[in-house]
C-alpha cells in the first residue's frame, strides 16, 4: 500500500489527549492486539512445544523428533506427545525414558494409540510393537 | 571445585573445561544486574552512577595516572562473541570479562533458526556457533570460573527463536543460561517462519524463560537495520516493542526481565542526536515499565573502525541522557569481518570509558520540557498510537502483517509500499500447529496453556510434573546429555589440530581462532586508490602474507594518497624458548633507595631538551606528588622545557650534579637519539663524562637504542620514578665499587 503522510488528518482524535491519556489509549489498543495471540497459544500446540515437553520428561533430544513425528502420523499430537509417552509408561510399568525409547524406535505405537479413546485413529501400518 | 580456580597468570585450560562435562551443573540460574554503589570513592574521585567494582580486571590505559582505578559504570555491558568455534570464544570471553563485560552473548550459526529440533555436539559454525547443550554447558562452566576470577556475576546469553524455540528454551533453562532473545515478530518478519506457529511457540518459550528467570531481549532493532531510512520506522519500533512486551508479560515474564532492544536509528553525518533523542525519550515514556537494552547503530556502518567508534560513543550519549539498563557494544570491525578478539575488547573499553566519563552528567544537565524534544517525542508517540489503532482496524496482527504494515520505509502513517509481506498460511513450518484435544496433557513444569492434569490427579493442577516424580526442572539428574554425534566435525578434532600451539611454546598471531596466523597491516600509500589497492596487495605478498585482502580504504586526498588496512595470514611461527627475552629489571625497594641517598646525597639536573615543551612525563618521574624520585630525597634541579643540551651539561658541571635526566618526547627525524648522543659527546669534550650519569626518557625511547647513543640508560613508555631511582642508585654503587 502507498499512502501520503496524512498524520495531520489522522491525529485529530488524539491530539487533544494528555500524555497520560495517550499512554492509556496506546496500551488499551496493544492489549487488544495481543489477546488473540495469547489465546491461540492456549488452545494449540506444535511439534517444537511437544518436543520441549518430552525433553523435560527426561527424553533425549534424538528421541523427541521420531516420537513427535509418530504422534503426527497417527493423529495423536492433540493429546500431547508427553501424554502418549506417559500413558504407555504407566500401562507397561516402565520409566518415561524407556517408553520414549520404544516409541522412538517405532515400537508399541498401536498399543499407545489404543490407550486413548476411539477418536485417535491409528495409522501405524509398519508398527513393530 | 577450589583446586580448579583460574589463576590470572595462567591460560584457561579448554581440555579441563570439557572434562566431565556430562556431570556438570551450572552454579545458578537467572539474570543478575550490577549492584549500584552511589558515592563510590576510587582513587582521587567520587562517582555518582558507578557500580560495585570487580576484583580483577584490566583498567583503561589512562588509569595509570589515577592509581590504576577501574570504576565500573551503571549498565550491564554486553559483548557479542561467536567466531564459529566456541572453544576459542571461551578465551575471548575471559578477556572481555577482564575488560568489564558481564553479558556475553553468543550468536548462532547461520541457518540455525530453520533447523527443526535441537542440535547436539560441537560442530563448527559460520558467522556464529551451532548452539548445542554441550557447547552451552562448556561455556557456562567456563563462565562460572571466570566470574569467580573477576568477582562479578556474568550473564550468558543466546537466542530462543526459530522453529525450535521451546526446545531451546528448555535446554537454556536446564543449563543456566541467563538471557535470551525471544520475539516471535523476528521469526515472522526476518526468518519467514509461519506467523501462527511463531506466536504459539513463543507462548511456551516465554513461560519457560519466566520459570528460569531468563532476561528477555526483543528483536525490534532489526527494523532499523532493514528499513531503507531507519529513522522513519520509529513509530513502528514502538509498536513492535509494545506487542512483544505485553505479550511476554501476559505469558508470565516479569517486567524487570523484559528488555527492549533499542537502537538510535541514525548516524553522522546525519544530525543524529537531534533525531535519535526524541525517539529515545518517546520510547522510554511509552514503555517505562520495561528495561532498556541500548544497542549500537549498525545500519550505517562502514569499514572504518574509527568512524564506528565515534557513532557508538554518540549512541551512548543517548543512553546517558535517557536510560540504559544494558549497554550493548558492537565491535568496530563488524563492517569488514567477523569480529576479532581485539575489537570485542576495544568495544568493551569504549563503553566503559564513555559511560564512566559521563558519570554524574544527569545531576548537572536536564532534558528540556518544551521545544523540539517534547514536540517530536509527542509526535512519534501519536504516530505509534495510530499505527496500533490501524492494526486493529485491519483485523489484528496477522492481517496487518499480510498487508505489509511492517518495515515499510514510510514515516507512519505515510506508506511507501515496500514493507515485508508474510501470509498467515505461508512460511517455514506453515500448518504445523495442532489444536489441543480435551484430554490434552503434558506432565511438566512451565507449560503454557490448556493442560488437562485433572483427568489424572486434580491435586496436581499446579504441579503437573508431580505425576512423573518431577521433570528435569525439579530433577536435573533426568537431563540427558549427548556428547558428539559427528565424529569428524567436533571440538576434539579441532583441538587436536591446534595442540602444537596450545601446548608448546610455539607462537603465532591470532585474531579469531587459535593459531589462525591472521595479522592486520596499516599503510599509507601516496597513490590514487585503485593503484594503491593493487600495490598494497603486492606489498603484502612480499611480506609473505597469505590470502591478503584489503579490509579498509580511506582517501586522504584523491591524488596524494590513501590509508589502507589489509589482513593476511602469516605462514610461520616463533618459538618462545628460542627467544632472547631481557630479564625484568629488578627494582630496589623504597627503603633501600632512601637509605643509599641518605648515606650519599645525590644531586641531579633535568630538563626537556631541544625544542620540546612536553614536560608532563618528566614531572611524573621527578615530582614528589606523582611519586617521583624526589620522594627518595634526591635533590632535583629542574631547568625547564626546551633547554639546549649545552646548557644542560654546563648546569650539571656548575652544580656538581651526579646525573643528568633529559626528557625527549619529540622523535621526529630521530631528534631524540641525536640529542642523547650530543649530551654524551659534550660531557666527553668537557671532561666530565666519567663523573656524570646520563639518563634520557620519553614515550618513543627504546632503552637499547638510547644506550647505543653513548648514554647510561634510556627509559621508554610506562617508566616510573622508581625505575630511574633504582638505576641511579645501582649505577652509582657500581662506580663506587670500581673506585
Amino acid at each position: 500500500m502507498k499512502r501520503q503522510d496524512d498524520f495531520a488528518e489522522r491525529r485529530k482524535d488524539i491530539m487533544g489527549l494528555t500524555d497520560d491519556e495517550l499512554y492509556k489509549r496506546f496500551w488499551d489498543l496493544t492489549e487488544k492486539v495481543v489477546e488473540p495471540l495469547l489465546e491461540l497459544g492456549k488452545k494449540n500446540t506444535s511439534p517444537s512445544i511437544e518436543r520441549s515437553v518430552l525433553l523435560r520428561m527426561g527424553i533425549p533430544s534424538t528421541d523427541t523428533k521420531p516420537i513427535v513425528e509418530g504422534c503426527i502420523d497417527r493423529g495423536l499430537l492433540g493429546k500431547g506427545a508427553g501424554h502418549v509417552v506417559y500413558k504407555l509408561a504407566k500401562s507397561k510399568d516402565i520409566s518415561m525414558k524407556e517408553a520414549g525409547e520404544l516409541l522412538a524406535n517405532g515400537s508399541c505405537w498401536d498399543e499407545a494409540a489404543g490407550l486413548f479413546d476411539s477418536n485417535a485413529a491409528s495409522k501405524g501400518g509398519d508398527d513393530n510393537g | 571445585m577450589d583446586e580448579k580456580k583460574l589463576k590470572p597468570n595462567e591460560k584457561i585450560d579448554i581440555e579441563s573445561i570439557l572434562k566431565d562435562l556430562d556431570k556438570y551443573r551450572p552454579k545458578r540460574r537467572g539474570w543478575t544486574w550490577r549492584t549500584p554503589a552511589p558515592g563510590l570513592k576510587m582513587g582521587p574521585f567520587e562517582y555518582r552512577d558507578a557500580t560495585l567494582p570487580t576484583e580483577n580486571g584490566v583498567p583503561l590505559p589512562s588509569a595509570k595516572y589515577f592509581g590504576g582505578i577501574d570504576p565500573q559504570p551503571e549498565p550491564i555491558i554486553t559483548t557479542e562473541i561467536a567466531s564459529g568455534r566456541f572453544e576459542d570464544d571461551i578465551r575471548r570471553m575471559r578477556m572481555a570479562a577482564w575488560h568489564g563485560a558481564d553479558h556475553l552473548m553468543v550468536i548462532r550459526t547461520a541457518g540455525q533458526s530453520h533447523m527443526d529440533g535441537l542440535l547436539e555436539g560441537t560442530p563448527q559454525g559460520v558467522g556464529g556457533v551451532p548452539i548445542t547443550r554441550k557447547q552451552v554447558r562448556a561455556q557456562r562452566k567456563a563462565l562460572d570460573l571466570i566470574e569467580e576470577e573477576v568477582g562479578r556475576p556474568i550473564n550468558y546469553h543466546s537466542y530462543v527463536s526459530g522453529v525450535a524455540g521451546p526446545e531451546v528454551a528448555v535446554m537454556f533453562a536446564e543449563e543456566g543460561v541467563n538471557g535470551a532473545h525471544q520475539d516471535p515478530q523476528y521469526n515472522v518478519l526476518y526468518r519467514n517462519i509461519n506467523m501462527i506457529r511463531s506466536f504459539v511457540d513463543a507462548c511456551e518459550s516465554k513461560e519457560i524463560m519466566a520459570w528460569a528467570d531468563i532476561a528477555q531481549i526483543d528483536g525490534a532493532h532489526n527494523a532499523n537495520a532493514t528499513a531503507r531510512e531507519a529513522w522513519k520506522v520509529t513509530p513502528e519500533l514502538i509498536v513492535q516493542h509494545a506487542i512483544n512486551s505485553l505479550f511476554s508479560t501476559k505469558a508470565g515474564i516479569k517486567k524487570s526481565n523484559i528488555c527492549l532492544s533499542t537502537v538510535p536509528p541514525t548516524a553522522p553525518p546525519a544530525p543524529c542526536v537531534f533525531i535519535d533523542l526524541p525517539y529515545a525519550v518517546a520510547l522510554r515514556e511509552f514503555l517505562k515499565d520495561y528495561r532498556m537494552r541500548a544497542q549500537m547503530n549498525t545500519k550505517y556502518m562502514e569499514a572504518s573502525s574509527r568512524e564506528n567508534t565515534v557513532t557508538h560513543v554518540l549512541n551512548m550519549l543517548i543512553s546517558k541522557l535517557t536510560s540504559a539498563d544494558i549497554q550493548s557494544t558492537i565491535t568496530p570491525d563488524e563492517g569488514r569481518n567477523v569480529p576479532w578478539h581485539i575489537y570485542n575488547i576495544e568495544a568493551c573499553d569504549t563503553a566503559k570509558q564513555t559511560l564512566i566519563g559521563l558519570d554524574g552528567l544527569m545531576d548537572m544537565v536536564q532534558l528540556k520540557d518544551d521545544g523540539p524534544l517534547r514536540e517530536k517525542s509527542r509526535e512519534i508517540r501519536e504516530r505509534a498510537c495510530l499505527f496500533m489503532e490501524e492494526i486493529l482496524e485491519t483485523g489484528g496482527y496477522f492481517k496487518a502483517v499480510e498487508e505489509g504494515f511492517f518495515v515499510d520505509s514510510g514515516y507512519y502513517p505515510e506508506r511507501n509500499g515496500d514493507g515485508i509481506v508474510r501470509k498467515a498460511d505461508g512460511g517455514v513450518a506453515a500448518g504445523m500447529v495442532f489444536e489441543r484435544d480435551e484430554d490434552y496433557f503434558a506432565p511438566v513444569t512451565a507449560h503454557y496453556g490448556f493442560n488437562n492434569v485433572a483427568q489424572y490427579d486434580p491435586s496436581a493442577i499446579d504441579n503437573p510434573a508431580k505425576l512423573i516424580d518431577g521433570c528435569t526442572f525439579e530433577r536435573p539428574e533426568k537431563i540427558v546429555y549427548i556428547d558428539e554425534l559427528d565424529q569428524e566435525d567436533n571440538v576434539n578434532v579441532r583441538l587436536e589440530e591446534t595442540a602444537d600451539y596450545r601446548k608448546s611454546n610455539l607462537l603465532k598471531p591470532e585474531m579469531e581462532w587459535a593459531a589462525d596466523g591472521t595479522v592486520m597491516v596499516t599503510l599509507f600509500l601516496p597513490a590514487e586508490k585503485r593503484a594503491a589497492e593493487a600495490a598494497a596487495l603486492e606489498l603484502a605478498a612480499k611480506m609473505n602474507l597469505q590470502d591478503a585482502v584489503v579490509i579498509n580504504l580511506e582517501t586522504l586526498q584523491e591524488a596524494e594518497g590513501v590509508r589502507i588496512e589489509l589482513k593476511g595470514r602469516l605462514p610461520f611461527d616463533v618459538n618462545i624458548d628460542e627467544l632472547e627475552i631481557p630479564p625484568e629489571p629488578e627494582l630496589l625497594s623504597d627503603e633501600e633507595i632512601r637509605e643509599d641517598i641518605e648515606d650519599h646525597p645525590m644531586k641531579i639536573v633535568c630538563a626537556t631538551v631541544g625544542e620540546d615543551e612536553h614536560s608532563v612525563g618528566l614531572r611524573e618521574i621527578i615530582d614528589i606528588k606523582h611519586g617521583g624520585i624526589e620522594r627518595f630525597g634526591i635533590e632535583v634541579h629542574y631547568l625547564g622545557t626546551s633547554v639546549p643540551v649545552e646548557k644542560l651539561v654546563d648546569a650539571a658541571i656548575e652544580m656538581n650534579a651526579e646525573a643528568i635526566l633529559a626528557s625527549t618526547i619529540i622523535s621526529h627525524d630521530d631528534i631524540h637519539y641525536k640529542n642523547m648522543k650530543r649530551i654524551h659527546e659534550l660531557a666527553v669534550e668537557k671532561g666530565v663524562r666519567d663523573d656524570l650519569m646520563i639518563v634520557a626518557g620519553g614515550t618513543q625511547v627504546i632503552p637499547q637504542l638510547a644506550v647505543e647513543q653513548g648514554i647510561d640508560a634510556g627509559f621508554g613508555r610506562g617508566s616510573h620514578g622508581i625505575d630511574v631511582a633504582t638505576f641511579l642508585v645501582k649505577r652509582r654503587k657500581e662506580k663506587r665499587a670500581a673506585k
